[in-house]
């Protein structure tokens, strides 16, 4: 395995805290006997790791502030966890929790949480079958464990957010979130990766583990607003007990590389599980969305939205995998995956899998790529709207019903604007959406 | 007001329109009639400017401008409104969104400023009664998944918001039950103005039974081969179009 990034290993070799150093030792192992994913390996057939292989330097514990990262946190009224540069920022996150949460960082944890931790820490995620997990494993020093004790209902988003901010050289930050989300219990989880554009590559190597017991319900999002130069290989692994239901929703911007893997386990009956997504990469951006829903069990239902818009150079990747496994009895899937095409130089390639093996399941999916719909541009100028404004409201539109689909008010309403103005640099074009 | 001329218009290589000239004043109301394929809607379409619609010949004269030289939205600007007769569904966009954007470009094309939002839902609120739509309807989806009569009714709504100077309805009429139909024709009746004039396209008298023409035109061919009054209407709809297109022939 490629060197690229001893430094950031050996740095948690000597930084992780003891009870996870067993842990980060393992990983090294098996990431160095991996081999990185090629061009040649099915799952990342469309989407090279060539930008990463160069030399990364550690996340510093800069001390730069909020105000001077030119970018503002929006007021979503949750608890919020901050880290820059994969350090957490106590002045910048709630210290208060609500009753039955608890928030533990792997670097602050007692004997007796970090057994806890320990309990569930990669029982979710397979690090043989994703190389970038054995890598976060071998980066640990610190991660979030969050646990909703089980009948809790929990009023508040809790918002995680990872910043990472311009250093010098290149750069690697590693982030671990694991939730346990307690039988019967409700709560709502903002995962938000934001960087400030910088020249220098950020490689955050992210993953989460999301653990949802009986009955209960986690609303979960990811966001990845990160852009520029910014690389992000990662995901969400998520599994589900009886009756659980996650519902996660997960958006990217474009950068250089996003390369995110979204995979639900149904260990349940009953389980069910809403996934949606939107990702706009523009420029010479490059995203690439992997599901995989792996309904092992019974009587689970699932349901999978995901849109793309890709503009001038950019390109996307949408690999939708529904796996219904033998035992699998009345299961009922549908995933619908659109892609918009707003440039002749813009690629996507998406592909919808369905692989059953029980005999009475209910299964949907589909798959399309189109441009923009002239007869709707041509019916939006008859009423006078100019061709830019048009362009720009059909844009929107197309990823509206996903956005729509957004149970968080104040996620909505800081998330329709932000994107309404992505696909116009002028906001006089936008105004009519926020 | 508007001056067409030995207009000839294609589509995919077919020549639809063929030498049609036709004026409409101030105020006026000319009812178009004809049989299936006569042109009836490629005439519409060539006023709003539609892609795939090229003219070949003639000449467009609206309030003494070249239509034909100007983009779609800037005829709509000028005051031209196309009523569809098959409206374009547009999920994700709502129909309140897209009517603000419209409502405000027209204003501003008027030196005027754009509604705040309270007047502009109130404006909204009255059209939505005025052709008997649910106030719901603005949250949805520009024309998804409305019936047949009530993307006709969204048109007419459209055109009393945006108050154009010429109005083409093209069928409007066609697949609407009788009160839907009293619906339409008194929404064009209420718009009715000395300033403001009205093309309906259509296949059947009985919607000049509730807006009365003050010209009716049958086209054929891809001509106007008959103009008269009202009572031409009449004698259509007795005769039928083949003993006009036998005489053309």
């Amino acid at each position: 395995m490629p060197n690229f990034m001893e430094q950031a290993l050996d740095y948690a070799q000597s930084n992780a805290p003891v009870w996870l150093q067993p842990t980060v030792s393992e990983g090294r192992q098996l990431w160095e006997k991996q081999a990185l994913p090629t061009r040649k390996t099915e799952a990342w057939k469309y989407t090279g790791v060539h930008n990463l292989r160069q030399p990364y330097a550690v996340g510093e514990s800069t001390a730069v502030a909020l105000k001077d990262l030119s970018l503002s946190l929006p007021d979503l009224d949750a608890h919020r966890v901050v880290f820059i540069n994969g350090h957490y920022r106590a002045e910048l996150s709630s210290d208060e929790l609500p009753q039955g949460v608890e928030l533990v960082r792997f670097a602050q944890a007692t004997a007796e949480q970090s057994a806890e931790i320990a309990k569930y820490l990669g029982t979710i995620v397979s690090k043989h079958d994703h190389v970038f997990a054995s890598l976060n494993d071998a980066s640990l020093t610190d991660g979030v464990f969050l646990s909703v004790a089980p009948g809790i209902v929990v009023d508040k988003p809790i918002q995680l957010v990872w910043i990472t901010a311009s250093q010098t050289a290149a750069f690697t930050t590693t982030q671990r979130l694991l939730v346990l989300a307690g039988a019967n219990s409700s709560a709502t989880v903002i995962e938000h990766f934001a960087g400030v554009r910088g020249e220098q590559a950020a490689f955050t190597n992210g993953m989460t583990e999301l653990l949802v017991q009986a009955g209960a319900t986690l609303e979960h999002y990811r966001l990845h607003l990160e852009e520029g130069a910014a690389m992000h290989v990662g995901g969400v692994h998520a599994r589900l007990l009886a009756n659980a239901t996650l519902n996660s929703f997960h958006l990217a911007l474009g950068s250089v590389l996003k390369r995110i893997d979204v995979v639900v386990d149904f260990q349940g009956a009953g389980a069910h599980c809403e996934l949606n997504g939107v990702y706009l990469p523009r420029g010479e951006e490059h995203i690439d969305y992997h599901t995989c829903l792996e309904h092992a069990v019974p009587h689970c239902t699932s349901s999978e939205t995901f849109r793309g818009i890709v503009g001038d150079s950019a390109s996307a990747v949408f690999n939708g995998r529904i796996h219904i496994h033998r035992d699998a009895q009345k299961t009922r899937a549908e995933l619908s995956n659109k892609n918009l095409l707003t440039s002749t130089r813009a690629e996507v390639n998406t592909k919808p899998e369905l692989e059953i093996y029980a005999d009475d399941v209910l299964c949907a999916h589909g798959a399309t790529v189109a441009q923009l719909d002239e007869t709707a541009l041509h019916y939006l100028r008859t009423r006078g709207v100019s061709k830019a404004e048009a362009e720009v409201m059909l844009n929107f539109g197309f990823i509206n019903e996903v956005v729509d689909g957004v149970r968080l008010d104040t996620l909505r309403a800081y998330l329709r604007p932000l994107l309404a103005l992505r696909f116009s640099r002028d906001p006089q074009l936008a105004r009519h959406l926020a | 007001m508007l001056k067409i001329e030995n207009l000839h218009a294609s589509v995919e290589g077919k020549d639809i329109l063929k030498g049609l000239t036709l004026t409409v004043g101030a105020g006026e109301v000319h009812a178009i009639m004809g049989p299936n394929g006569s042109g009836k809607s490629t005439l519409g379409h060539v006023l709003a400017g539609r892609p795939g619609y090229t003219v070949t010949a003639g000449t467009v004269e609206f309030l003494g401008q070249n239509v034909l030289e100007m983009e779609t939205e800037e005829r709509a600007h000028l005051g031209i409104f196309l009523a569809f007769q098959y409206p374009v569904e547009i999920p994700g966009v709502s129909n309140m969104e897209f009517l603000k954007a419209s409502v405000d470009t027209m204003r501003e094309q008027r030196g005027l400023t754009p509604l705040d939002a309270v007047s502009f839902m109130k404006q909204a609120r009255e059209a939505c009664a005025a052709v008997d739509l649910e106030l719901d309807f603005l949250k949805r989806g520009v024309n998804e998944g409305f019936s047949g009569g009530e993307k006709k009714r969204n048109e007419l709504m459209q055109m009393m918001l945006l108050e154009p100077r010429l109005a083409v309805m093209d069928e409007t009429d066609s697949g609407l039950d009788i009160d839907a139909l009293q619906v339409v024709a008194q929404g064009v009746n209420t718009m009715r103005a000395a300033d403001r004039s009205f093309i309906l396209v259509t296949h059947y008298q009985r919607l000049l039974e509730y807006i009365e023409p003050d010209f009716v035109h049958v086209l054929a061919g891809g001509r106007i081969v008959r103009s008269g009054d009202k009572t031409l209407a009449l004698e259509l709809e007795e005769k039928g179009y083949a003993w006009l297109e036998d005489e053309v022939a």
